[in-house]
């Protein structure tokens, strides 16, 4: 059992399979959920008949992306219209290393950790590789060497650029009370103070949700690919599988989003009111449960947005992030880091 | 870095111009400077198909004129007849096409608040918009047979009577058909992002408007009082109660407004001309071949759009001579460039959803 073959090798290519694994079957489900729920929401039925409820529906729709023909426009940039979805999936699927999805399991003398990396910056990191994916919108929208692409690609890149401030903002937030960096800690720090950040720092918990909605590009904040507007935004150029890539890097990044909130604000594996003794019951359920508890929650959240709210207009965005969301992240670190002195 | 602007070609093939519309617009970094909407692509040459039909097989080819509101075309072109023959249609028969045509209207505001509602993201609105025209189309597909390019209105009356069943679909609808608008009122009426995205954005005034000759709820939504089923009555519509819903800013949210309240007064002009519908014939005597002498006249009616009219000369034979159509969406559509010029390019899709115009109809 714990010979180093297996320790020092296996479970890390498991581990680092599971990294890319874990958010694909996610996606599969976030977008069968996405359907159905809108389709709901919408008094229709949504896609139901390939495998049970559907839930297949979206690897049908894979496969049939995998055997289309791969067109590049006449004029694109080649190189830089091949990288761009690399680089948006890749960022993406390399984030969820960091991301813990459970409390270590215990196996005899070992014990397995259900994260592949732990980081003293961790949260520095994620934020930094989510924003690498602005890089493959800029080119994609870039190298397509079209109209509406570009206006796509220059509508994302302000808004991602701007919508990240008060994420940072509000993530320091959290960091100033878990005085750590690393996601892990964090969690554990949430453990020991017996809250869930979310109920310490509602402010925070409130921009940063809408900063991440905004971030990835989402309904009501969808204006990269407003569909009545710029046909598809920044991959209307692409087809095939690298459409798909993109698809998938979207969904893929919606589920870290809600992942970070989980982490940040509500307790990642940890059970409701994680210290009060009468509910240690709650620990007997497995961490990763109520990870996935939470973060689907976060992900019906999305789908229910996008259902309800209509667009946003491209100014009336960058205005309240700009006049509304900086401001109020501001004056609440400040509000954070004073009362955290002194108490 | 040196001013450029750009161009950009939106249509015909895009997903908010409404069918095949081509809008070529410059844009400086998403305000628009100029925009020309250039026409045509679905054009059937419809008038001069008119001349070599007869007065009673041209009815049909109205169907495909806007094809969100066939049952009004049809009225506008077989009232612009009987007008030209000087037949006298009963009064039953005025009566259910009183009922049809404004059956018409809340099928069209329907698809056009979901469409628009779509255009501005607001995705459920179309499929709640959509669910409750569902109710008229089975109305018209019980009544008439089919559902889009209804031909329900013939010369000299209505193809049949109203007989239980559709009476009994008409009044479900009409309790279905408000409880739909209330959830699109609640999900856009008061919301803050739609009142942005409408607000204030391709505001026209009443004297521009009637400058540009717009008509229909887009001039009603300038403060205009014009409304030809009051100021000019047709088909018994002087018989019925019903107010004339208006706006004051002219801008997109007045026009939201003013078609909402009208899928209200509509539903009560429907019920009213239930209630009371007189006895008697459907459909006036006829000679089987219709010839008329060389006359001509203009008939207009208030079509959902906004003022549709016809023009017709006759030349003693059972053809017309020649039919000129007033497209009431061809007319609104001039005022698009006034409308979106010097606001963003996202506001474009939401204006040219506002005008409610009809591809099928501005390219005749």
């Amino acid at each position: 059992m714990t010979s180093p073959f297996i320790i020092d090798f296996l479970i890390p290519v498991g581990k680092i399979a599971a990294v890319i694994f874990y958010p694909m079957v996610m996606v599969i489900v976030m977008i069968w959920l996405e359907r159905r729920v809108v389709g709901l929401i919408q008094r229709r039925l949504g896609p139901n008949r390939v495998g049970f409820q559907g839930i297949l529906q979206p690897l049908a729709d894979a496969m049939k992306l995998f055997f289309k023909e791969d067109i590049l426009p006449e004029r694109a940039d080649r190189l830089l219209f091949n990288t761009a979805p690399i680089l948006v999936m890749f960022s993406s699927l390399l984030a969820f290393c960091f991301v813990p999805l459970g409390e270590p399991v215990r196996i005899g003398a070992y014990e397995l950790k259900l994260w592949v990396a732990e980081s003293p910056v961790g949260l520095l990191l994620v934020l930094g590789l989510s924003s690498i994916g602005v890089f493959g919108v800029i080119f994609g929208g870039w190298a397509s060497n079209s109209k509406y692409p570009l206006m796509g690609a220059l509508r994302s890149v302000v808004q991602v650029l701007s919508y990240e401030i008060p994420v940072g903002l509000t993530c320091l937030s959290v960091v100033f009370i878990a005085r750590s960096m690393d996601l892990v800690e964090i969690v554990r720090r949430q453990e020991t103070a017996g809250v869930w950040y979310g109920f310490l720092l509602p402010v925070s918990f409130v921009v940063f949700w809408i900063s991440a909605v905004a971030e990835t590009n989402r309904a009501p904040f969808d204006l990269p690919e407003a569909e009545s507007e710029l046909v598809a935004g920044y991959h209307t150029e692409y087809s095939g599988m690298k459409f798909a890539y993109f698809y998938i890097a979207e969904y893929t990044h919606m589920v870290l989003v809600a992942s970070l909130v989980v982490v940040l604000f509500f307790g990642g594996w940890l059970p409701p009111f994680p210290s009060v003794r009468a509910l240690r019951f709650l620990h007997a359920v497995p961490g990763f449960l109520w990870y996935l508890a939470k973060i689907m929650f976060f992900l019906y959240l999305y789908v229910w947005m996008r259902a309800t709210f209509p667009r946003y207009r491209f100014d009336s965005l960058i205005k309240l992030v700009w006049k509304w969301l900086i401001p109020l992240s501001l004056v609440n670190l400040l509000v954070v880091a004073v009362l955290s002195y002194v108490l | 870095m040196a001013f450029k602007e750009l161009e950009l070609n939106m249509g015909p093939q895009h997903p908010s111009t409404h069918g095949v519309l081509r809008l070529k617009l410059a844009v400086d970094n998403e305000v628009v400077l100029r925009i020309e909407p250039i026409v045509g692509y679905l054009h059937r040459g419809l008038e001069k198909l008119w001349e070599n039909q007869s007065y009673v097989q041209g009815v049909p080819l109205t169907d495909r004129l806007d094809y969100l509101a066939s049952l009004s075309n049809n009225l506008a072109f077989v009232l612009a007849v009987e007008k030209l023959a000087g037949i006298v249609v009963p009064k039953r028969a005025q009566y259910i096409r009183v009922i049809l045509a404004e059956l018409q209207r809340l099928a069209s505001h329907l698809a056009w608040a979901g469409f628009m509602a779509n255009d501005i993201g607001a995705v459920s609105v179309l499929l709640y918009g959509f669910e409750a025209r569902e109710a008229i189309m089975d109305i018209f597909e019980e009544y008439a047979g089919s559902r889009l390019t209804v031909h329900g209105i013939r010369v000299g009356g209505v193809v049949e009577d109203l007989d239980d069943r559709v009476t009994g679909l008409i009044r479900g609808a009409l309790l279905e058909i408000p409880k739909r608008v209330r959830d699109i009122q609640i999900l856009l009426s008061e919301n803050r992002i739609w009142k942005q995205r409408t607000a204030g954005i391709g505001a026209i005034s009443a004297a521009q408007a009637l400058e540009y000759g717009l008509t229909g709820p887009a001039l009603r939504a300038s403060g205009v009082r014009r409304d030809l089923r009051r100021d000019i009555p047709y088909s018994s519509y002087e018989d019925f109660d019903f107010e004339i819903p208006l706006g004051a800013r002219g801008d997109i949210y007045d026009r939201y407004q003013v078609r909402i309240e009208e899928i209200f007064q509509s539903l009560r002009i429907v019920a009213q001309a239930l209630d009371n519908l007189p006895p008697g014939e459907i459909r006036a005597r006829l000679p089987r071949v219709l010839k008329i002498p060389p006359a001509e006249v203009f008939q207009t009616i208030e079509a959902p759009k906004g003022e549709l009219g016809f023009f017709m000369k006759s030349n003693g034979t059972d053809k017309p001579e020649r039919v000129k159509m007033k497209a009431p969406s061809f007319v609104n559509l001039q005022s698009l460039e006034l409308m979106c010029k010097g606001n963003l390019f996202s506001d474009v899709v939401g204006i040219l959803g506002s005008l409610d115009v009809v591809l099928g109809e501005v390219d005749k």
